[in-house]
């Protein structure tokens, strides 16, 4: 089963960090891909916060073809990170021509969009160069947004990471999820790897998602053209999160109901049971059926974990004010970070939502069982 | 010598006919038991005249004849006493000296069977023993990341929803609004189909309702029963078990003046409102209630005059234009229960079942479609209809669902599957593999009537006379002599016994699948099928 980690601190961090908590539990991963996550950034890319990052892999084609397209669309290059790997890549990962994170100028015409025509067309502009980079390989792309980069290769962390230099790149943020992907249904593809992102949320599981086929295409039949990709079962859990905040102005809280609702007798004895029966039955088809572990982040920086009744080995939570992690065992906690204050250490269970919001000051924990506070 | 008579084009011998009833003459008791119960009177009792020409060893006396009387049980083999291979003979001979057995060949009868121009009718199903529910396996299995369920141990939620149920966006813009959100049940996936008090006897009638009342309050299965097209009891749409009822109202109305007056003294509503356009054993053919079975008891509960044959009209009679008088009707009868009762049309499948699900899909007091498939059963219906006309049900179910992922409805519009659920026994397996394909729930009929009645009817034309009030087994008569056989009380019994065993076998087959927590609508990717054109046109996977 996959292996998870995310970090917020106060403190933009080295994205090593994430992935040395990932290597000590290499028990649970097999090096068969890796992906990471960084917003809220610090160093060098802190003062682009409001220009769209793009983030992935491309060949010296696909770099020819990405700025023809974004020139034509009057996107320009303000800020760029290429990685041109010269050494031989680990045992595993594929020779790849650069991964690029580069910042882009809006254009003017661009002024006065409102944030949703802002969100929909940088979405567009991902999709439509996912789809180019797919005839050829040339592009792969992972993300178009602001203050958010995304990496994902085929090989273990810590090679990975080292190859790529990310230790020695100066890139920090103040959100990290990592993913060490245990290949095991799937085919080892890059796509794969966790986590998934979409307009501003992403997530991480492990764990199989049983109920996958049919979640896939209630989502991709929301007319909502993001809902796409699904190389890797778990892309839906970051796509429903979006659908509850995004779509239905929902909570995190309410996501849980959706992905783990209560079951029929005990939803009787919960003081929303009317609301949230409905919001059963209308989202019946994004239920999960587990076993997941869920770990996410909202736009506004907040990071959670949820899991489903199936998870027999939940993640765990700690840290101290300033700095939280969660992570699928003790050992990456310890990794990261091994001053805590005990206070904060907690393991969720079945019916538990935990969240660090972007002020860090503590690790907050909700139970389905209390009422519905719609948590953004 | 006298002359041998006249042989008419229908004169068959035993060898012609589909049975043959083989008797024992060294075990026989001649009790006459046999010839009593027969529901065809298939065989009699035969006085017969024997002679014998002793061979005398003297040659003083001249040989002669010599005449002795003997018994047997002869076997009829006009056409309308055909043995139809019930087998009841078997049941009752304190000796064993006689049962049926089918002839090797294949019967002449059917060319007879329509004597005085009247095609044959019959009761049953369909007479194929086929079914492709029963090729579909359960391929993915949770191994490695996700060990299996322990179906004996885990927790389970086998519930479906049978009602209208709102997109998300829309529940919530009612919750914020107070709005109307259209009533929906959270019921088991298996219903008890449609058999009408009338085609049913009163005693399996009271024994399935009985054992549907201790599911739900003994055992805690939201288990339910619909009505069929025959009205409903006055005492039980007074009681708080009408709440475990689909009533169904078809093209006659038949019990609806009933229904309707009992309104207001309804203690419960029902569980739903089944409207019955068509019928997969019969489909585009309306029902048939023959006058043998119009008692006085089913006279008074339908509202018409006893010993008249109660044929419905295929359609509705009051419809002109079919959607606009669907639409009608879904929303008077919603009306009738003050929008607090799911109402459903069901339909026979067909290739235009798209059509008219997308039809339902705009109509927003529909609360689900029941589609019932080519194998469906009947108390009644002409041969040819039953043989020939319909659509299977999986494919039908898929294209359903498939339309519904499309049109963004699958969650929207529950479909409901019937027709040849478990018929060779495998009720659970044919079950999940139609959730799998997109069906919310599954009715069954037929597998029932088996199963705790003791049907002994086959796909391959086994009995099969439930349309003329004699069934041996008391289960589709109402002739108190042949009902008083079956015991309510033990078909209640029969019948929670399969609902306990059906709840076994599905969490045996969600467990390994890692399901738990959701019914697998739509899981296909779990099926698979050992035919390529079948894989490709259910979208399942192809395996051998």
């Amino acid at each position: 089963m996959c292996r998870l980690f995310a970090i917020t601190s106060q403190e933009p961090l080295s994205p090593m960090v994430a992935l040395q908590a990932l290597d000590v539990m290499k028990e649970g991963h097999d090096g068969s891909g890796v992906g990471l996550f960084m917003t809220d950034l610090g160093g060098a890319l802190e003062q682009f916060r409001g220009s769209p990052i793009l983030s992935g892999i491309f060949t010296q084609e696909g770099i020819r073809r990405l700025d023809r397209y974004m020139m034509e669309l009057g996107l320009l290059t303000k800020f760029k990170f290429s990685i041109r790997p010269a050494k031989e890549p680990p045992e595993g990962t594929p020779k790849r021509d650069v991964y690029l994170i580069r910042v882009y100028e809006q254009p003017s015409t661009w002024e006065g969009l409102t944030e949703a025509e802002f969100a929909e067309r940088l979405m567009k502009i991902r999709i439509e160069l996912t789809r180019l980079g797919e005839q050829d390989g040339s592009m792969m792309v992972f993300s178009f947004w602001p203050d958010t980069i995304v990496i994902k290769e085929v090989g273990d962390p810590l090679a990975v990471a080292e190859y790529l230099g990310l230790d020695r790149m100066g890139l920090s943020a103040r959100v990290i999820m990592a993913q060490g992907r245990q290949n095991t249904n799937y085919a080892i593809t890059l796509h794969a790897c966790h986590p998934f992102f979409l307009q501003g949320f992403a997530t991480m599981t492990n764990g199989e998602n049983t109920a996958f086929v049919p979640i896939r295409e209630y989502l991709t039949s929301r007319g909502f053209p993001g809902y796409t990709g699904y190389q890797s079962d778990s892309e839906v859990f970051t796509h429903i999160l979006h659908y509850t905040v995004s779509r239905l102005g929902l909570g995190i809280d309410d996501y849980k109901h959706i992905i783990t609702p209560l079951m029929d007798g005990e939803l009787t004895r919960h003081p929303d049971s009317g609301f949230l029966r409905r919001l059963k039955h209308g989202c019946r088809f994004l239920t999960i059926d587990g076993p997941n572990c869920v770990i996410g982040c909202l736009p506004n920086k907040t990071l959670f974990m949820v899991h489903d009744s199936k998870k027999l080995r939940p993640g765990v939570a700690g840290g101290r004010p300033g700095i939280f992690a969660f992570s699928s065992e003790m050992c990456g906690l310890d990794r990261a970070i091994p001053v805590r204050d005990e206070n904060y250490e907690f393991q969720p269970m079945k019916y538990d939502l935990v969240y660090v919001d972007a002020s860090r000051k503590e690790i907050r924990r909700w139970n389905q069982w209390e009422p519905c506070i719609h948590l953004h | 010598m006298e002359p041998m008579g006249t042989l008419h084009p229908s004169s068959l011998s035993p060898r012609d006919l589909p049975w043959r009833v083989c008797w024992d003459r060294n075990r026989c008791s001649l009790c006459g038991q046999c010839t009593a119960v027969c529901p065809v009177r298939a065989i009699e009792l035969g006085v017969h005249r024997r002679r014998e020409i002793p061979v005398l060893m003297n040659l003083s006396e001249r040989p002669g004849n010599v005449y002795s009387v003997f018994y047997e049980i002869d076997q009829k083999t006009e056409p309308a006493h055909a043995c139809v291979g019930c087998g009841m003979c078997s049941f009752v001979c304190p000796n064993s000296a006689i049962f049926p057995v089918r002839s090797e060949e294949a019967d002449k009868l059917r060319f007879h069977a329509n004597q005085g121009g009247e095609p044959r009718r019959r009761g049953g199903r369909r007479n194929d023993p086929s079914s492709v529910l029963d090729r579909i396996k359960f391929v993915r299995i949770s191994m490695l990341t996700d060990p299996a369920l322990d179906a004996g141990r885990h927790e389970f939620e086998l519930r479906t929803l049978l009602g209208r149920i709102l997109p998300p966006e829309e529940i919530l813009k009612a919750s914020d609004e107070d709005g109307w959100v259209p009533p929906v049940r959270e019921i088991y996936p298996l219903i008890v189909g449609g058999m009408s008090f009338g085609a049913l006897s009163p005693n399996m009638w009271e024994g399935l309702q009985m054992g549907v009342a201790y599911l739900n309050e003994e055992l805690g299965m939201p288990v339910r029963i619909s009505t069929g097209e025959g009205g409903c009891p006055p005492r039980l749409l007074r009681s708080r078990f009408l709440k475990y009822v689909i009533l169904q109202i078809a093209s006659g109305y038949f019990g609806w003046d009933e229904i309707i007056h009992a309104l207001p003294e309804m203690k419960e509503d029902p569980c739903a409102i089944e409207i019955k356009y068509g019928q997969g054993a019969k489909p585009g053919d309306g029902g048939l209630l023959m006058w043998h079975k119009v008692n006085g008891l089913i006279a008074a509960i339908r509202g018409v005059p006893p010993r008249v044959s109660l044929p419905s009209p295929p359609t509705h009679q009051t419809q002109y234009s079919i959607e606009e008088s669907v639409a009608k009707m879904i929303q008077s009868l919603c009306m009738a229960w003050g929008f607090r009762v799911p109402v459903y049309p069901k339909i026979s499948a067909s290739s235009t079942t798209t059509a008219v699900l997308n039809n339902i899909a705009r109509n927003r007091y529909a609360a689900a479609l029941a589609i019932d498939g080519e194998d469906g059963g009947t108390g009644a219906a002409y041969n040819v209809s039953m043989n020939h006309m319909g659509h299977p049900i999986a494919s039908n179910v898929r294209d359903a669902y498939l339309n519904l992922v499309k049109i963004g409805k699958q969650n929207e519009i529950p479909l409901f599957a019937g027709g040849g659920i478990g018929k060779n026994g495998n009720l659970a397996a044919n079950a999940a593999a139609l959730i799998m394909l997109g069906a919310s729930g599954v009715q069954v009929g037929k597998y029932l009537m088996q199963a705790a009645a003791g049907c002994v009817g086959s796909e391959s034309d086994r009995c099969n006379i439930c349309n003329i009030g004699l069934c041996p087994k008391g289960i589709t008569s109402q002739d108190p002599r042949l009902y008083r056989r079956l015991d309510p009380e033990d078909v209640a019994q029969r019948l929670v016994d399969v609902f306990v065993s059906f709840d076994a076998e599905l969490k045996k087959i969600l467990a390994p699948m890692g399901r738990s927590t959701s019914l697998p609508i739509g899981m296909s990717d779990a099926l698979g099928i050992d035919d390529s054109a079948a894989a490709e046109r259910l979208h399942i996977g192809y395996v051998v």
